[in-house]
């Protein structure tokens, strides 16, 4: 009251103060006001600035990553060679190791370069099958393991080319920098060049990156995040079938039966220190408990699942509370005035009142879980898998396999550029998973608000 | 023998429904009622008056025990009903609460559809053994509530879409449909207008040749409308007790007069 009457003081004494001119006063004020707005403006200004470097960052390293270079062409497929008694008996096929089928695959390379008339300028013309990926040979093995009648016949391939020819396409290798690098030379490049105008070789969309296994270390070409998709799918299963009943539970308990003591108190406090806890803190525990202790297979998404699992409780915890909490005293009320059990009105009034509160923070929660890569390397959830689905490993929650985010950092790691670009491919996928899954939160919320 | 019974049900209709003795409210240190003892009346409308914080509210939750679900609430004293302490160690508050039904100060129906805001107490407690049961349970229900006319076509229609005195008569009908013996109403017309509040107190002067209704109210009009016996709160103390004419027009204590006079509250 007194500053009012201190800062009017001017206007005050002018008998024709008017309404069209503002007093120093609000002119002040408006001026705060517009400061606060602009630092307002200027905050989210910034935020978007990082969001959009980070996103030209990641789409413009991990786009290329969806792209590979393929070489198509035909490959006789001689019976001298790969079936030497010709009886097409599946053991004696199987005899016949990589070894075997390479010189079938560099001939045919040889032999397609002679049909275009391209120069091969190596003292040994073998030397041009470096131009192919290492795995060339066991994919035509395996094509003609599982269809043996192709034997004798001449058969289209679509091969990948070797990654350091990729990444010339793609701009991440040099003829310069070839110079340093004994597995391709210039000349290779030349070819490749020469290939490309005969329509010999493509660079195009490559679904294996999404759904194939990883490759070893020489073979970035090769290597697919697929696999540990799956895993990551088994882990999210495992999470969602114990984290949410029994988090659910404890907040309901605690929420709405749980007596006011100390107890409560005690446990409420910790629950929220638990959120806080780091989660590389969870990955040890998890080795400790469920490795060492309880003698669970390592690697497995069994495993991973449960450590995620606790990792998860507390986030699902408190947002099931604070829903429950948002339910109106007067539904309860209702419920009890018309005879329903404590129980009843829960389950009957409560409960269905913060489900969309409840799914939103489990699917938060779960997405949180599914972009966790610390813990799992504690407990060894960065199996190598080199083979596809559905054969084999990665086809149980307790048989070794990988997660995304632990994928991801894997090749990160790994030396070759091209596995780099394919960190940051993995990198598109998983928060093309984390959008999708919050999408599903909001249309969830949306759809069950309505009934409120 | 036949006669003997006509006898004995008239005596029963005018006979005592809750008979409070003694009745010691406390929250945590707060001693919120003090030695309350009042007789409530089958067949009658009870009204609560008093000033704000006087107690008559969390009386009137004593007698369906809902102050139960207050940590720090603690009640002294018998409140017997039909003879039997409702405080007793072997009574369970659910199934009192489905003999004395309440209806609370603002309008709460569940966010569910007419149809269901009623069923509900029905289908918990098993009142109806089957679908055309309950409906029939339903329809009784809703005309008590003097609702059925202006929802019987949106029986499916949600419960929270009616009006503000729609939804109290909804509420009423959905505390009527499990069939109690006593009404407790807390405040049932605050929240509602003065056409509203007019059907609401029409409906509460049909209830009484069905059910003993408990009514609190800041009103003293209403009490004076709608009620038969009338209780006076102040400070947590229950100051007179008695035909609600009387208390309007003699009251014995100086407290009451100075109150509907106006001096104080």
């Amino acid at each position: 009251m007194s500053d009012f009457t201190a800062d009017n003081g001017p206007a005050k004494g002018d008998a024709k103060s008017s309404l069209f001119h503002e007093t120093t006063r609000t002119k002040r004020r408006n001026a705060a006001e517009a400061r606060f707005k602009a630092y307002g403006i200027a905050a989210i200004a910034t935020g978007l600035f990082f969001l959009v470097a980070l996103l030209v960052a990641i789409l413009g390293n991990g786009l290329p990553a969806f792209k590979q270079t393929f070489v198509t062409i035909p490959v006789e497929l001689t019976e001298a060679k790969l079936d030497k008694n010709g009886n097409r008996n599946p053991e004696d096929l199987a005899k016949v190791s990589t070894f075997g089928y390479k010189p079938v695959v560099t001939d045919a390379l040889v032999a397609a370069l002679k049909a275009e008339s391209i120069e091969i300028p190596f003292a040994k013309e073998k030397d041009v099958e470096d131009i192919l990926s290492a795995s060339v040979a066991a994919q035509v093995r395996d094509t003609v393991l599982a269809n043996p009648e192709l034997i004798g016949e001449t058969v289209d391939f679509r091969l990948l080319a070797s990654s350091r020819v990729d990444g010339y396409f793609k701009g991440r290798v040099t003829r310069e920098a070839l110079a340093r690098d004994k597995n391709l030379d210039a000349e290779h490049l030349d070819i490749a060049d020469a290939m490309v105008a005969a329509g010999l070789m493509k660079t195009t969309f490559n679904a294996d990156f999404i759904f194939g296994a990883d490759a070893s270390e020489s073979r970035p070409e090769q290597a697919g995040i697929g696999v540990s998709m799956v895993g990551s799918l088994f882990m999210m299963i495992v999470v969602l079938a114990l984290a949410l009943p029994i988090g659910v539970a404890a907040s309901i308990y605690l929420e709405e039966f749980a007596p006011q003591n100390k107890w409560t108190d005690l446990i409420e406090v910790n629950i929220s220190n638990l959120a806080a806890v780091p989660s590389i803190v969870f990955g040890i525990l998890g080795l400790a408990v469920f490795i060492q202790i309880a003698h669970l297979p390592q690697s497995a998404p069994l495993v991973g699942g449960l450590v995620l699992t606790l990792m998860t409780l507390p986030t699902i915890i408190i947002s099931t509370r604070a829903s429950l909490k948002a339910v109106p005293p007067s539904i309860r009320d209702a419920a009890l005035g018309v005879g329903a059990s404590k129980m009843q009105s829960v389950f009957h009034h409560v409960l269905p009142l913060a489900m969309p509160g409840i799914l939103t923070g489990t699917i938060i929660g779960l997405a949180q879980a599914l972009g966790e890569t610390a813990p799992l390397l504690l407990i060894g959830m960065v199996g190598f898998i080199a083979s596809n689905m559905p054969d084999g490993i990665a086809s149980g929650f307790i048989d070794p396999n990988s997660a995304m985010p632990a994928q991801i950092y894997e090749w990160a790691k790994r030396a070759d550029p091209a596995y780099y670009e394919r960190a940051w491919g993995g990198i598109i996928i998983l928060l093309v998973f984390l959008m999708t899954m919050n999408i599903i939160a909001v249309l969830l919320r949306r759809r069950f608000e309505r009934r409120w | 023998m036949n006669d003997m019974r006509i006898v004995r049900k008239d005596v029963d209709m005018n006979d005592t429904k809750i008979s409070a003795k003694k009745v010691q409210v406390f929250y945590g240190d707060t001693h919120a009622i003090k030695d309350v003892d009042v007789e409530i009346k089958d067949k009658t409308v009870t009204a609560f008056i008093g000033p704000s914080g006087c107690g008559k509210s969390t009386f009137l939750r004593c007698l369906n025990r809902m102050n139960d679900t207050i940590d720090i609430c603690r009640v002294e004293g018998n409140i017997l009903l039909d003879g039997e302490d409702i405080y007793d160690k072997r009574v369970d508050p659910v199934q009192l609460r489905a003999k004395v039904g309440m209806v609370f100060q603002r309008p709460n129906p569940f966010p569910k559809s007419i149809y269901d805001n009623i069923a509900y107490g029905p289908r918990i407690h098993g009142l109806a053994k089957n679908k055309a049961d309950l409906d029939e349970i339903v329809e009784k229900a809703l005309r008590r509530g003097a609702i059925w006319d202006e929802v019987k076509d949106r029986l499916d229609a949600p419960g929270t879409g009616l009006s503000g005195g729609q939804q109290q008569r909804l509420c009423i009908a959905r505390a009527v449909a499990t069939e109690p013996e006593v009404l407790l109403m807390d405040e049932p017309c605050s929240a509602l207008d003065p056409i509203a509040t007019l059907q609401v107190e029409e409906l509460i002067d049909e209830l009484r040749e069905n059910f003993s209704v408990v009514i609190v109210t800041h009103s003293m009009q209403q009490a004076a409308r709608v009620s038969q016996k009338t209780a006076f709160f102040h400070l947590g103390n229950l100051v007179e007790y008695g035909d609600t004419e009387q208390i309007f027009t003699n009251p014995q204590d100086e407290r009451t007069e100075s109150y509907i006079t106006g001096r104080i509250g």
